[in-house]
C-alpha cells in the first residue's frame, strides 16, 4: 500500500494494541506484513474495540475472497457480476453489479439516481423506499440481482415535467417535512398506498378485517399505521398524515403556513416593537 | 457482505440440488431478514438460489381448507378474499408485523424461516450461542427484558419474533416441504420451530436443502371470533413484548374449542394446552378467561429484567378473548 510509507509502524504497531485486538486478528488469520499493513490502516489506538473487530472482518474478508481469476475478468473486477436489464422511472437500464449490489446501491451509484436515501442500511427506517411493479418495497434489503425484467419508481419519476405528483404538491403544502432526508422514501410510500387503499387492502387498524370493500377512505389512525414503515427524525408526522389525508380523500384542505407575501413582510417591518415601560 | 454467487431457480428440484450441494448456500425468497443477516455477517452463505421465479404463490381453497403458496408475499396472503373471510386471524397477525414494505416484499415461507433472534445475536462483539456456537449467552445475565419467560435454556432466551405464525399455530396448519429427494413430506406447525435447549443455533427441523412449498391451513369455525393482540412499545412496526392469537368456536353459550398462542414470550410460538384446557365448557365470560390466564402463566419462568411479561401476557389473554368475542368495552 502506497499510503502506508511514512507511517512509523512501531508508533501504530502491534506492541499498542489489547490482547482482545490481538485474538481477533488472530482468529481472522491476520499475520506478519497483512497484520502490519492493517494496523498502519486502522491507526490503532484511535478505534475502539468494535470498530477494530469490524475493520479486522473486513480485511480479513476481503483478503480471503477476491480470488485473481475474479480481478483479471472481463468484468473488471466485479466478483460474481450480474446483469440486470429493468426499468427505472419508464426508462430501460441495463447494469452490471457485484451480486452483493442493493437496489438502492444501484440506483444511487449506478445510475445516479440519488433521491432514494440511504437512513439505516437495515430495512428499519425507510428513508430507502421505492415503488417495484406498482408495490412499495425497501431498496436497501432488496438485491438489484432480483431485479431483472422489473419496472422500478424512485421519487424522480413521480413528477410529470415541471408538474409535481399530487403528493409532492401536498407534502410541501403541509409541511410535511423538516430536514427532507426520509421525505423520498415517505412520499413514495404514500404514493404507493393511494393504490392500496383503492384495491381495498386491510392494515392493522382495520376494525373488522372480514369486511371487505374497494376504495377506502383512511382516517388518521389508518394513514398513521399505514406509513408507519417510514420514519422521520424531525417528526414531521403531523404535516406528513394532513399531506397524505388531502390527497387520499380528494377534499382540499387549507394549508396551515404560508410564505409571507410582499405586503405581509412590509407591514411586520414597519411595525414598531413596543416596549413595556413597566417590566 | 461475504461475497456469494447468485443463481435463479428454474425448478424446485434444481433449487433443492443445488442448496443441498453446498453446505453453505441459501435460498433466497423475499430477503428481509436474510440479506439484513448477511449485511451484518451473521449469515455468510457463499451462495444464493433465488427462488421467487418459482411457481409457488398460490392461494386456493382445497377439500380441507385453504392452501397457502410458499411464495405468496405476506401483503397479497393477508389480503386474499378467502384468507380474510374464513382466515381473519391469520390476516390480522400478518398485518401486525413489520411494515407495509417489508410485507410486500416477504413471503409466507420466508416469513416461517425468519430467525429467532435478539439484540445479542445482533451484535458481533458479544457472546451468542446460535450466532456463534459454545461463546455464550450475552441476554441471560444482560438486558432481557425482551426475552424469553417460557422453555429457554440457559444457552439461549431469544424469542421468536414473528406474528404469522402465532395465527398459524392457533390454526393447526401444516407446512409441506419438498426433500432433496423430490418427495414431499408434512410438517405440523406446531413441530417447525424448535426449543433452545443446548442447539439455539438450530430454529426449526428442517434439513438443509429442503424447500417449504406450500402452507394448509385446515377447515375450522374460528372465523367468527377470533383476535389477534399484539402488544408493543410502539404503536407499530415494532416487535412483540407480548402477543395473543386467540380464537373460539361457541356450542350455544359454552365454549367447545379455544386456542391461546402467545407470542414474544418463548424461542417459538408458545401455544398454551392448559388456557384451552381451561376454556373448554365453559361459558365465554371473564372469570373464565382470566382462569385461562392464570393457567398459561403458571409455569412462566421470568428472567432477571422482563418479570413484568407475566401480568402483561395474563391481561392480554382476557384481552384478546374478550376481542373475539365482541367485546370493546375495555378498549
Amino acid at each position: 500500500m502506497d499510503n502506508l510509507e511514512g507511517i512509523d509502524l512501531e508508533v501504530y504497531g502491534e506492541a499498542s494494541i489489547s490482547s482482545d485486538e490481538e485474538r481477533i486478528l488472530d482468529e481472522l488469520g491476520i499475520h506478519g506484513a497483512e497484520r502490519r499493513q492493517f494496523l498502519g490502516q486502522s491507526l490503532s489506538g484511535a478505534v475502539g474495540l468494535f470498530a477494530f473487530h469490524l475493520l479486522a472482518k473486513e480485511q480479513a474478508l476481503g483478503a480471503v475472497e477476491i480470488s485473481p481469476e475474479a480481478l483479471y475478468s472481463p468484468n473488471a473486477g466485479i466478483e460474481n457480476a450480474v446483469e440486470v436489464a429493468f426499468k427505472v422511472n419508464g426508462a430501460a437500464q441495463k447494469v452490471q453489479v457485484d451480486s452483493r449490489m442493493s437496489l438502492l446501491d444501484t440506483l444511487r451509484e449506478k445510475l445516479d439516481l440519488t433521491g432514494s436515501k440511504k437512513g439505516c442500511d437495515q430495512g428499519q427506517c425507510g428513508a430507502c423506499t421505492v415503488i417495484v411493479d406498482g408495490k412499495r418495497v425497501l431498496s436497501c434489503l432488496t438485491l438489484a440481482a432480483t431485479c431483472k425484467g422489473k419496472e422500478v419508481t424512485t421519487v424522480e419519476g413521480l413528477a410529470k415535467g415541471e408538474h409535481l405528483h399530487p403528493m409532492q404538491a401536498a407534502f410541501i403544502k403541509h409541511d410535511g417535512f423538516q430536514c427532507g432526508y426520509c421525505t423520498p422514501g415517505q412520499i413514495c410510500s404514500a404514493v404507493a398506498l393511494l393504490d392500496e387503499a383503492k384495491r381495498g387492502e386491510a392494515s392493522h387498524a382495520t376494525s373488522n378485517v372480514r369486511k371487505q370493500s374497494s376504495g377506502l377512505k383512511l382516517t388518521d389512525d389508518e394513514i398513521r399505521e399505514r406509513m408507519s414503515g417510514n420514519l422521520c427524525r424531525c417528526g414531521a408526522y403531523p404535516g406528513i398524515v394532513a399531506a397524505v389525508k388531502e390527497v387520499q380523500s380528494g377534499a382540499r384542505t387549507a394549508a396551515t403556513w404560508h410564505f409571507a407575501t410582499e405586503e405581509e413582510i412590509a407591514a411586520a417591518m414597519n411595525t414598531e416593537v413596543k416596549v413595556d415601560a413597566t417590566v | 457482505m461475504r461475497p456469494f454467487k447468485y443463481t435463479e431457480a428454474s425448478d424446485a428440484a434444481v433449487a433443492t440440488r443445488a442448496v443441498a450441494a453446498n453446505p453453505e448456500a441459501s435460498f433466497l425468497a423475499g430477503g428481509t431478514n436474510l440479506v439484513d443477516l448477511m449485511r451484518e455477517y451473521i449469515a455468510k452463505p457463499n451462495e444464493l438460489v433465488d427462488i421467487k421465479p418459482l411457481a409457488m404463490s398460490q392461494i386456493r381453497p382445497t377439500s380441507s381448507g385453504i392452501s397457502i403458496g410458499a411464495l405468496a408475499r405476506n401483503t397479497d396472503t393477508a389480503n386474499h378474499p378467502l384468507v380474510r373471510k374464513d382466515l381473519p386471524l391469520l390476516t390480522m397477525a400478518i398485518l401486525a408485523g413489520a411494515s407495509p414494505q417489508i410485507r410486500n416484499m416477504a413471503t409466507n415461507g420466508g416469513n416461517l424461516m425468519q430467525r429467532t433472534r435478539c439484540q445479542y445475536f445482533y451484535d458481533i462483539t458479544m457472546p451468542c450461542n446460535k450466532r456463534e456456537k459454545g461463546s455464550g449467552c450475552g441476554a441471560l445475565e444482560g438486558l432481557n427484558r425482551m426475552h424469553a419467560i417460557f422453555g429457554h435454556s440457559k444457552d439461549c432466551v431469544a424469542t421468536y419474533p414473528g406474528d404469522m405464525a402465532n395465527a398459524l399455530y392457533a390454526l393447526d396448519a401444516v407446512v409441506k416441504v419438498r426433500g432433496v429427494d423430490g418427495k414431499e413430506r408434512s410438517i405440523a406447525i406446531n413441530d417447525f420451530h424448535r426449543l433452545p435447549g443446548t442447539t439455539p443455533d438450530i430454529d426449526n427441523s428442517l434439513a438443509h436443502g429442503e424447500l417449504i412449498t406450500s402452507i394448509e391451513v385446515p377447515k375450522n369455525k374460528f372465523a367468527e371470533r377470533s383476535y389477534y393482540l399484539k402488544v408493543r412499545d410502539r404503536a407499530s412496526y415494532a416487535f412483540a413484548l407480548v402477543a395473543v392469537a386467540a380464537a373460539l368456536e361457541m356450542d350455544g353459550d359454552r365454549i367447545k374449542h379455544a386456542r391461546v398462542v402467545l407470542g414474544g414470550v418463548a424461542h417459538k410460538p408458545w401455544r398454551s394446552a392448559e388456557a384451552e384446557k381451561a376454556l373448554a365448557g365453559k361459558p365465554a365470560n371473564r372469570a373464565a378467561f382470566e382462569a385461562a390466564a392464570e393457567a398459561a402463566l403458571a409455569g412462566a419462568k421470568p428472567l432477571s429484567h422482563n418479570g413484568y411479561k407475566v401480568d402483561l401476557a395474563k391481561r392480554s389473554i382476557v384481552v384478546a378473548l374478550e376481542r373475539a368475542m365482541g367485546v370493546t368495552a375495555n378498549d
